[in-house]
């Protein structure tokens, strides 16, 4: 629709070479993996094929679910105002930070056999739900995706000027229709897109509430590859496989996804006038009720666990600390910069680069690096430095999905004013783009740093034993029994890793509208 | 002035270099709880390096699958001088890469079975159990385990040593019959997780009545905890083992000392901290026996174990069968 229509004088160059190098990086390393193996893959099996299959529908049920129950909480945190709603969004968004071990514990302290749920039906002399299984998958999918969408969507929403909206109430028109529906037609493709890609390359939230090997995905068979058989060369075709997934995906996300061009206002955003009536004030807080409740319970579990190993915590918890804020700060600091480079240049190579990520196993490319690595450097001494750079990557896809929509925007609005007037270039990044990209820099830089401190997938491919971080902490705990002095590591985590994200989104926010 | 000292401290800097290359390094690669606070590295390191003039480094890597998978990505490249963690189902593919040294004679072990690998040291052992609340009544065996509604959490052999383990001890115990064992088994089994540490941590979340883990876990609860409420369950058919190793990297720049490390290994300084850090069974009882609260651990009749060769050979088609039985 609009895109292409207003690129003039965009800044184009560098975010071109980018998504190229990064495309170019995700490629050498999973050619890495197939040039270490001793032979050329197999056929896939019929475990392989049913992996895929499961792969793809959880996926699809999980992004579905997860974006589509988002629409109506988002839309209720939009337009109703009340006390506590910043710090209310912000705890709404901790679950898609945890370590998945973590916020798997969470849920079924509060939905397993001996949870909240089953005990509460108990009292009631009704029967037992048992979460394990293709709902469980998707429950645990949905709760750690949720808050994505709904942050997602919520910009969406707030990105509608409120000039925007009187106009539309004034002329009795159906804001629905006229506002609303065009937003989210450009908003949704990209929310579906990112958590479908997530689940996609799920490992423990499929394998322990899957309840079994029906609930089998494509990244434990590649674990299983790349660990147990060391199938270096069927590791390498199986990552291929879930790229090629993921590129087709993105694609047609690409093509289904559209800027809007709003039109400009005052730069003052946000719905602020909330339809009247009691249903529709009903029905929002309804929604902000249940996606409280479903989101912060097992949150408030992992926080009850955990106050009692706070008494048992190891002597090391301040320097590990010390080292995930670090390597936190440095994955969302290139995130960030990569992200914004990648969304100044625009078009469908950008998204692409800013989506394919995502698609990766993780393991597969830790793999590749530590191989390419291996010949240059002990890899193990690099530790820290790759674990940032990795996630740096791992978190690319949010930040340019929070901030490259923004970007859209902007162009759509003010590129042709901006070109009329000659500003081009660092003026035109420093004066137009960056003033109004504060609050999803915020909020991109605070979820790179928080999903960088809950890492444990790439830490532990490089870890050596002396540079420990709070997730590979928690692990250590937890394989040596001590499951209470893991919790009490798990609430530091959770509380580090929030600390951090509302730094950065308030930092976004202030002098906007908070 | 100023120039006097940087030069001090320049001569400073150059002796603490010089003394550290004197001091040879002994690299050990480990899976992560053996070296945490808790395991018996710290103790292990102290020991050794009272008597060797060495500085011992232990590299954690994840688990056992984590440690051989580095090692095989490194190749002869390797740092590590020494292995230490690997068990019998990965030791086939470890000694396939070529990368491991025979070792030297060895000290009496005390192991339920004969050891007679020529390169991998054993350095403790274990029977598979699952581990429930002493109320819970305990079935008999797999039979009747797979008849009562006890609901239990295992891991995935796909990903995990304990879940293999558990695979080889149906195959090892019923042999043709272990793919009709596992259908029956199939609704007892709650969920099965990637690693121990999930099973474990759902089983005390109270998930399931009982966990794939170890006759000895109730000791840790017991010794650690003050706590007599988790128990074993003896099963009739035997129990299979798992053993840990080490072996001794062929192309070490310090082979007598990772000899020397493998020797110390059996003896007493190594051995007395095993019962209690890492919650197995020494390979070579130490002279005051184990520690009091061991007593209790259950002794199973039958130890399983297939032989390294035979379990690696006999391993695709077992996994193949438990994923198709718990697929239907």
């Amino acid at each position: 629709m609009a895109r292409g229509a207003q690129s003039l004088g965009r800044i184009r160059a560098p975010g071109l070479a980018l998504a190229l190098a990064i495309a170019g990086f995700l490629g050498a390393a999973v050619w890495a993996v197939a040039a270490k193996a001793a032979g050329r893959p197999g056929h896939l099996s019929a475990a392989d094929w049913s992996a895929l299959r499961f792969t793809i529908l959880q996926a699809a049920l999980s992004a579905a679910l997860s974006v589509g129950l988002a629409i109506p909480v988002a839309r209720a945190l939009a337009r109703r105002r009340f006390a506590g709603r910043g710090v209310l969004i912000t705890l709404l968004g901790a679950p898609f930070i945890l370590p998945v071990i973590v916020a798997v514990l969470g849920l079924i302290a509060v939905f397993g056999r001996s949870g909240l749920l089953n005990e509460l039906l108990a009292l009631a002399h009704l029967p037992q739900v048992s979460i394990y299984g293709l709902a469980g998958v998707v429950l645990g999918h949905l709760f750690l995706n949720l808050p994505l969408g709904i942050r997602l969507i919520l910009q969406g929403w707030q990105a509608i000027p409120s000039e925007r909206v009187r106009l539309a109430v004034e002329l009795e028109g159906s804001r629905w229709r006229l506002l609303e529906w065009p937003m989210l037609q450009s908003v949704l493709p990209g929310a579906l897109l990112a958590v479908f890609l997530i689940c996609l390359t799920s490992f423990t939230v499929a394998l322990t509430l899957g309840g079994g090997p029906k609930a089998t995905t494509l990244e434990l068979a590649i674990y299983q590859a790349v660990r147990f058989d060391f199938d270096l060369a069927k590791a390498a075709q199986l990552a291929l496989l879930q790229l090629a997934l993921g590129a087709a995906f993105s694609a047609v996300a690409y093509r289904s996804g559209a800027a809007l061009g709003m039109g400009s206002g005052l730069d003052r955003r946000g719905i602020s006038v909330a339809p009247t009536g009691r249903l529709p004030a009903l029905a929002d807080s309804l929604w902000i009720m249940l996606a409280a409740a479903f989101l912060l319970l097992p949150l408030v579990m992992v926080v009850a666990d955990g106050i009692g190993g706070l008494a048992d915590l190891p002597s090391g918890i301040g320097m590990a600390a010390l080292r995930s804020v670090a390597v936190a700060l440095a994955a969302a600091a290139l995130s960030v910069a990569l992200a914004l480079a990648l969304a100044l240049g625009g078009g469908p190579l950008a998204t692409l680069a800013g989506s394919l990520p995502l698609a990766t196993s993780a393991l597969v490319v830790g793999t590749g690096v530590f191989l390419m690595l291996h010949g240059l450097t002990n890899p193990t001494r690099a530790a820290l430095p790759v674990t940032a750079a990795l996630n740096a990557l791992v978190g690319l896809p949010f930040v340019f999905r929070g901030i490259s929509s923004a970007v859209e925007e902007i162009e759509a609005n003010y590129g042709r004013l901006a070109a009329s007037l000659g500003l081009f270039g660092r003026a035109r990044l420093r004066l137009l783009i960056l003033p109004r990209l504060r609050r999803p820099l915020g909020f991109a830089a605070g979820l790179a740093a928080a999903m960088s401190v809950g890492d444990l997938g790439v830490i532990l491919l490089f870890s050596g034993g002396d540079q420990e971080t709070l997730p590979l902490m928690m692990y250590r705990l937890m394989g040596a029994y001590r499951m209470d002095a893991a919790a009490g590591v798990a609430l530091v985590l959770v509380m580090v890793s929030l600390a951090l994200f509302w730094l950065f989104d308030r930092g976004g926010r202030t002098n906007a509208d908070a | 002035m100023r120039k006097t000292h940087l030069s001090h401290v320049a001569g400073l800097c150059l002796i603490a270099s010089g003394a550290m290359a004197e001091t040879p390094v002994l690299t050990i690669y480990t899976y992560d709880s053996f070296t945490s606070e808790w395991g018996p590295g710290p103790a292990v390191e102290a020991a050794f390096e009272e008597t060797c003039g060495c500085d011992l480094k232990f590299v954690a890597v994840g688990d056992g699958a984590a440690l051989l998978s580095r090692l095989l990505l490194e190749g002869a490249g390797t740092e590590a001088d020494i292995v230490l963690g690997l068990d019998m189902t990965l030791t086939e593919k470890a000694r396939a890469s070529g990368l491991f040294a025979p070792h030297s004679d060895l000290a009496p072990l005390d192991l339920p079975v004969e050891w007679t690998d020529p390169a991998f040291v054993p350095f403790d052992w274990g029977w598979f159990a699952f581990v429930a609340d002493v109320d819970t009544t305990a079935p008999a065996d797999f039979e009747s385990l797979a008849a009562s509604d006890l609901k239990i959490v295992i891991q995935d052999p796909r990903s995990s040593t304990p879940g293999l383990g558990l695979v080889m001890w149906v195959k090892a115990a019923y042999g043709d019959r272990a793919g009709e064992i596992w259908a029956a088994l199939a609704d007892n089994i709650v969920t099965v997780t990637p690693g121990w540490s999930e099973a474990y941590g759902l089983f005390l979340e109270g998930e399931a009545d009982a966990v794939l883990s170890y006759t000895t876990s109730p000791a840790y609860h017991l010794i650690a905890e003050g706590d007599a409420s988790k128990v074993a369950w003896p099963f009739a058919e035997g129990h299979y083992m798992q053993v840990e190793v080490a072996g001794k990297i062929a192309g070490t720049d310090q082979p007598d000392l990772a000899d020397a490390f493998l020797a110390f290994m059996l003896t007493e300084g190594f051995q007395s901290v095993i019962p209690t850090t890492n919650w197995m069974y020494p390979a070579v009882t130490p002279e005051g026996g184990l520690p009091e609260g061991y007593e209790q651990m259950i002794t199973p009749g039958q130890s399983l174990l297939l032989a390294s060769d035979e379990a690696q050979a006999v391993r695709e088609a077992a996994v193949e069968e438990w994923r198709a039985a718990l697929s239907r």
